[in-house]
């Protein structure tokens, strides 16, 4: 190809990456390291405010921003370095906890917390999520023409599913009193109740997850399928190849690039967990570093948002997916130079 | 035949906003406002809109869209509804109007309860107060031969009597779901032990004797309610009440009316208000008195201001009371305090009262904290007083970052 064919077909998209992905990881990235704070002034204020009977009036001390002559809150931006990222990871209370054996205490600060919960989240669904992706792919590709595209259908819907829909039904279907509850304490006569501890929670979470997001390893799989050479495969079942050793030694190092190309994408996603905590209500038991991120940028009643932080959550959760993919990266890179 | 009822519906809201108008006037200027999303909201959007060119959105998390949406030039909305907690950034930020003028033009019929004043300007107008009370069933209670507790001592007595008779599911419900509502949870009871959050230089104080005495009190509730607790929040303790699961709740108010509303609820007419029992003797009540009412931005022209406050009038009449008597224990004249409302009055008129819910920034900061320091006591992972200091902890982070502590 031409490079002004190939400049033209790419550009767009690289102009669209550059406006809304670098650009704003470059904003965040420099925020991260600045702190926006309102000029506050204190002031004594009387207010007054509704009883049931009549007003009561009272007069405190109020600490308030100070407004420009254009009604603008006034602030000033000082650079703070890596204070920020203090502010998250609490180095020296982790540092106390983890030298002194204490697992309870440094799960106490939140970013560990969340980490622990996301590392957890993602490595126990990425084999999951590529077992089950494979098992259907397989069982399709052996069912009978006439109904593949039934069941494929079938085994699709789970994948057309919003995240947080799909989240929120199942907290439908799971909490206290919901159908699948109540059906399952009619059948043990116990009463069950899956969102009141935290392993139960992850458990559900990890079934959801991975329900979630087989579909898309099915479909991947069962495409690269398509293209397992029959020649080989016919050799094989000459050679006395049972069932599993034509799967071990023909198809799965056929099907190994997507493999990668799966896990890669599921690492990405599976880091960012967000839906399934806001989906099953489950931040007193477990959080993610995405929430962390989300519960900081988020404005409380008084209308003060953790700016800074959220940028260094940010950041952080950004190194944490590249530190997650290096491995695999280099391997596609590998693979990638060996072909040429 | 239900997308016929439902098109017949539509078609009757419809000829309510023209032809059969609940409103003096026509509005010609076209008008949104940003609220919550409870009953009493409705009612007074519904009532507003009788005048049509109006445009309501009833959020339960208009808090978070309320102070960037009324920053904007021009504002989103020309009203908000905000309560003393919320209405913290919209004075902060200067994004709300004064409405001396527009009261004097429009609001002769207010009473001077109603009138919010700081700095001695009105900035907003109140329409309703609310408080988390006692709500209790009363057929249960009957049939048990139980007092109505007035101390969390002697409720703790009832519950554990409503468990062994095994009357309802769970003898109690509770606002708790991790967040806002546990955090103010602990208001509350934090309140009745006599804590103050913070002194006057912005430095916490929780982490001591009445945070400690707060903690054991709600853990030793959370025996007798539903284990998932921590993901239960007002609208569900409502649904929990109406479908006769639990027989006592430190509910909030406007939660009432929904009680007697017999399309939802199964236990009309059974359920009945007290004051907000007391966690030590000679304390207030543990509870916190709030208000709700509107706001004018103050980034829209003053036309738009003046018909926002023209139809903000209408929405707040004594006609619509009349038709909404129970949603709410408005401000508005004509109220008739019923049954319901018992509850929530004892509350306020307690001697000494509650105390009403501080709109500081410093509030807002210690509310996040608690909301998301606490559930670790909860869940076991910490002990009353690791719980207390993870949350000064997060307060003075915040406090700094935010440079009202130095």
């Amino acid at each position: 190809m031409k490079f002004k064919t190939f400049a033209a077909f790419v550009a767009p998209s690289v102009v669209m990456m550059l406006l809304f992905i670098a650009a704003p990881l470059v904003s965040v990235f420099l925020q991260s390291f600045y702190l926006t704070q309102p000029v506050i002034e204190t002031v004594e204020v009387e207010t007054c405010t509704p009883g049931f009977l009549e007003q009561t009036c009272a007069t405190a001390l109020r600490t308030r921003p100070v407004l420009d002559e254009n009604g603008k809150v006034q602030t000033t931006t000082t650079f703070v370095g890596l204070q920020s990222y203090r502010n998250v990871l609490e180095p020296a209370r982790a540092w106390d906890a983890i030298s002194g054996f204490d697992y309870g205490a440094l799960m106490g600060i939140d970013f560990w917390r969340a980490l622990r919960f996301t590392l957890t989240f993602t490595f126990i669904t990425l084999p999951l999520v590529i077992l089950a992706g494979l098992a259907i792919a397989l069982a399709v590709n052996n069912t009978a023409k006439a109904f593949r595209g039934q069941v494929i259908f079938i085994s699709l819907l789970p994948f057309i599913i919003t995240p947080v829909i799909g989240a929120l039904s199942i907290r439908w279907l799971f909490v206290g009193d919901g159908i699948l509850t109540r059906m399952i304490e009619g059948w043990t006569g116990e009463d069950i109740a899956v969102f009141a501890q935290g392993w139960s929670i992850e458990l559900l979470m990890l079934f959801y997850r991975v329900w979630h997001v087989a579909p898309f390893a099915f479909v991947v799989f069962y495409a690269g399928l398509q293209g397992v050479n029959r020649d080989a495969v016919e050799a094989a079942i000459i050679d006395g190849a049972s069932r599993f050793e034509r799967l071990r030694y023909v198809v799965i190092p056929h099907l190994m690039p997507l493999i990668v190309f799966i896990a890669l994408i599921h690492l990405m996603d599976a880091y960012r967990v967000f839906e399934e905590i806001i989906g099953f209500r489950s931040e007193a038991h477990v959080i993610s570093l995405q929430y962390l991120t989300y519960d900081l940028l988020t404005p409380d009643d008084a209308g003060n948002r953790s700016v800074s932080r959220a940028s260094a959550s940010a950041m952080l959760t950004m190194v944490g997916i590249v530190i997650l993919l290096i491995p695999l990266l280099r391997r596609t890179w590998r693979d990638h130079r060996g072909a040429h | 035949m239900k997308i016929k009822a439902l098109m017949l519906a539509g078609a009757m809201v419809l000829a309510s906003g023209t032809a059969w108008a609940g409103c003096g006037y026509q509005n010609e200027i076209p008008i949104k406002s940003l609220s919550a999303g409870f009953e009493a909201w409705k009612s007074v959007t519904d009532a507003m809109a009788e005048c049509g060119n109006f445009e309501a959105e009833l959020d339960q998390e208009f808090r978070t869209k309320q102070p960037a949406a009324f920053a904007a030039s021009p504002s989103l909305y020309h009203l908000g509804g905000v309560s003393n907690g919320t209405i913290t950034p919209l004075i902060n930020e200067g994004t709300i109007r004064p409405l001396d003028d527009l009261v004097e033009k429009y609001g002769a019929h207010l009473k001077p309860n109603q009138l919010i004043r700081i700095d001695g300007k009105i900035m907003a107008v109140a329409m309703m107060v609310n408080t988390q009370h006692l709500m209790y069933r009363a057929d249960i209670f009957d049939e048990l031969g139980l007092e109505v507790p007035g101390t969390y001592d002697e409720l703790l007595e009832v519950a554990a009597a409503i468990q062994e008779a095994g009357a309802v599911d769970y003898p109690l419900g509770a606002t708790m779901q991790s967040g806002w509502n546990l955090a103010q949870d602990f208001n509350n009871m934090f309140v009745g032990y006599g804590g103050t959050w913070y002194d006057d230089a912005g430095n916490p104080s929780v982490n001591n004797e009445a945070g400690i005495r707060t903690l054991e009190m709600m853990k030793a509730l959370t025996a007798y309610m539903d284990p998932e607790y921590l993901s239960s929040d007002s609208t569900y303790v409502q649904q929990q009440f109406q479908q006769g699961k639990i027989a006592m709740a430190n509910l909030w108010a406007s939660r009432g009316g929904a009680m007697d509303d017999a399309s939802e609820s199964t236990v009309v007419g059974k359920v009945e208000g007290a004051a907000a029992p007391l966690a030590a003797e000679g304390n207030p009540p543990a509870t916190t008195l709030w208000w709700d009412g509107i706001v004018i931005a103050r980034n829209i022209t003053d036309e738009e201001a003046e018909a926002a406050f023209r139809l903000a009038m209408e929405g707040m009449d004594t006609e619509m009371v009349a038709e909404h008597n129970d949603d709410a224990i408005w401000l508005v004249d004509g109220y008739q305090p019923t049954r319901l409302a018992q509850g929530a009055i004892a509350t306020a008129i307690h001697n000494p009262p509650p105390p009403a819910y501080p709109s500081t920034t410093q509030m807002g900061l210690m509310h996040s904290a608690l909301g998301n320091q606490l559930p670790g006591f909860f869940t076991g992972e910490r002990s009353a007083e690791e719980a207390l200091a993870a949350v000064e902890a997060e307060y003075v982070t915040a406090a700094k970052e935010a440079g009202v502590l130095k």
